[in-house]
């Protein structure tokens, strides 16, 4: 393929720990950065310009910064697409990479869910008079609209239009405990069954416990860096070859369709911008949140029909070695890591290891040269974010 | 209380006192007398929800209150299991007027509430004196 060189994954981390009760969070945000810039073979002084969540503690990107003694960074940049954010980073380092604006991007997240001891709940409002901020709160927040209940909505909508079952859901996790076996820092590295996940716990209908991603502390970091940089490292290169982002909107409340997501918008434009075809794919991380939101948003790439998600799950679809696309192979957000309840940066990771040959063997996607990351935040169908990186192994 | 304030029923839960801005004062005291109301842009003459000063369809400033039946169908809905007050069930309405409507569902048995169902709007007491907050029954 003839296209101008593009901006390159240089560095990817995981961080070890999925319980950290001895670290902060930003201590834990320092450890990722350390640890994709040594992947790398780069120094934090290499590093022009740093990308983080909305969440950071502190006075955003600034506090991160200082702390990190980061002494060269030209670009500041706090992004907040919920779980997405780290796949949106990649595809905003590579524009400015693109533009010749900085040629070190650092992307970093960190997150200690673990440790919080209240309940994941909208705070009531306190007191009386009127209040000035998010806009919904009056309408939404009130009638206990945790993110469980939202998806699970979304999964009984797929199951009246287009007859998906639990079985279906359950495959999804069936796949991601298969690939999680072989990975020794998985929070659940246990095989489980679709008998195992429909027979667990129903949280909110139709989904079940073993339907529900991890919680788990820890994190993340990405190195992108400019084409001549990553040529000069002595890592695989890693070619950032299409992206796009799209936030999904609800139009007031005019054109909502729970089953669908804004990845019909970044999956069509990843794919444009990359030039290949779902069919090309060799690897895929799909945000897995919940069960169903690996099947709505494998429609909308384009995988398969829309409506035939269940199809193209069922019978170990995503497992690697058995189905037509092995998706997650580190065991996903559903077995292996959550990080902060954003699943975009474990996203990125898993497809930098493919695309290098480093994922464990049993997982491994043979000649694995053309890989997606793909990731939704917020609120599947509602209010929320979605992010697409293709990315080519091309030396 | 009006008739219509109903107590916390089958799968219904404590709502706590919902936030009232500059933008939807209006909503929640129409609301404490019984009404469900809902805003209509006057350029485009659509409806749309959540309330706002500005039609987010076309852009114009010139919306109003209107009455509304509160009447519509069930488009999605979950029951949560595992919630601390006991399980309740949420979802979405779809009103008779077009927008989709983030809500509770109370007075439903197990096994009643369904896609496709009828029904309307009901108001019930929220927390700490708040205004009541419209949940959807059967109609
Ligand atoms: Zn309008």
């Amino acid at each position: 393929m003839s296209r101008p060189p593009r901006a390159c994954i240089a560095g990817a981390f995981e961080h070890p720990l999925r319980d950290a009760p001895n670290a902060t969070t930003t201590q834990l945000h320092y450890e990722v950065a350390r640890g994709a810039l040594d992947d790398a073979g780069l120094g934090f002084d290499d590093v022009d310009a740093y990308f983080c969540d909305g969440a950071v503690p502190g006075f955003g990107p600034l506090s991160m910064i200082d702390y990190m003694g980061l002494s060269n960074v030209r670009h500041a940049d706090a992004t907040e697409l919920g779980g997405s954010t780290y796949i949106g980073h990649v595809g905003r380092a590579a524009s400015l990479i693109a533009a010749g604006k900085c040629k070190v991007a650092l992307i970093t997240l960190a997150g200690r869910p673990r440790q919080r001891k209240e309940a994941l709940m909208f705070a009531p409002a306190k007191g009386s008079g009127l209040t000035d901020g998010a806009p919904e709160a009056g309408f939404e927040h009130i009638y206990g609209g945790i993110t469980v209940a939202l998806y699970a909505a979304a999964a009984m909508r797929h199951m009246y239009a287009y007859g998906t079952t639990s079985e279906q859901l359950a495959w999804v996790k069936v796949a991601a405990s298969h690939h999680a076996q072989w990975n020794e820092r998985a929070f659940l590295r246990k095989l489980v069954t679709i008998e195992d996940v429909l027979k667990s716990r129903l949280i909110s209908d139709p989904l079940h416990l073993l339907d529900c991603c991890v919680v788990t502390d820890g994190g993340g970091a990405l190195v992108v860096v400019a084409p001549e940089v990553a040529r000069s490292l002595k890592r695989p290169v890693i070619q950032v070859i299409g992206t796009a982002e799209a936030p999904g909107v609800q139009s007031g409340g005019r054109n909502v369709d729970l089953t669908r997501s804004a990845a019909t918008i970044t999956g069509p434009a990843a794919f444009a911008e990359a030039g290949v075809k779902p069919a090309d794919i060799k690897y895929a991380s799909i945000y897995d949140s919940f069960t169903i939101t690996v099947l709505i948003q494998l429609e909308d790439l384009g995988f398969c029909e829309k409506g035939h998600g269940g199809r193209f799950v069922a019978d170990g679809g995503l497992i690697s070695g058995v189905g037509k696309l092995p998706v997650n192979t580190d065991g996903g957000g559903l077995c292996n890591n959550h990080p902060d309840n954003r699943g975009g940066m474990t996203k990125m990771i898993e497809a930098v290891r493919q695309l290098r040959g480093e994922a464990h063997p049993k997982v491994q996607v043979p000649n694995c040269d053309l890989a997606l990351a793909h990731g939704t935040g917020g609120i599947l169908g509602m209010r929320h974010s979605a992010a697409t990186a293709i990315l080519e192994r091309t030396g | 209380m009006s008739e219509q304030q109903t107590q916390h029923a089958a799968f219904g839960r404590p709502i706590p006192a919902p936030p009232v801005s500059l933008e939807t004062e209006e909503f929640w005291k129409r609301a404490r007398d019984g009404r469900f109301a809902i805003k209509r842009c006057v350029s485009c003459q659509e409806a749309f929800w959540y309330p706002r000063a500005i039609c987010p369809l076309c852009h114009s400033s010139e919306t109003a209150w209107e009455d509304s039946p509160g009447t519509g169908t069930v488009y999605t809905y979950s029951i949560v299991r595992t919630f601390p007050t006991g399980p309740f069930a949420i979802g979405f309405v779809t009103l008779d007027e077009g927008p989709l409507v983030l809500t509770n569902f109370v007075d439903f048995a197990e096994g009643d509430l369904a896609i496709g169902k009828r029904v309307k709007v009901r108001f019930v007491a929220t927390d700490n004196d708040g205004p009541p907050a419209p949940v959807f029954g059967p109609a």
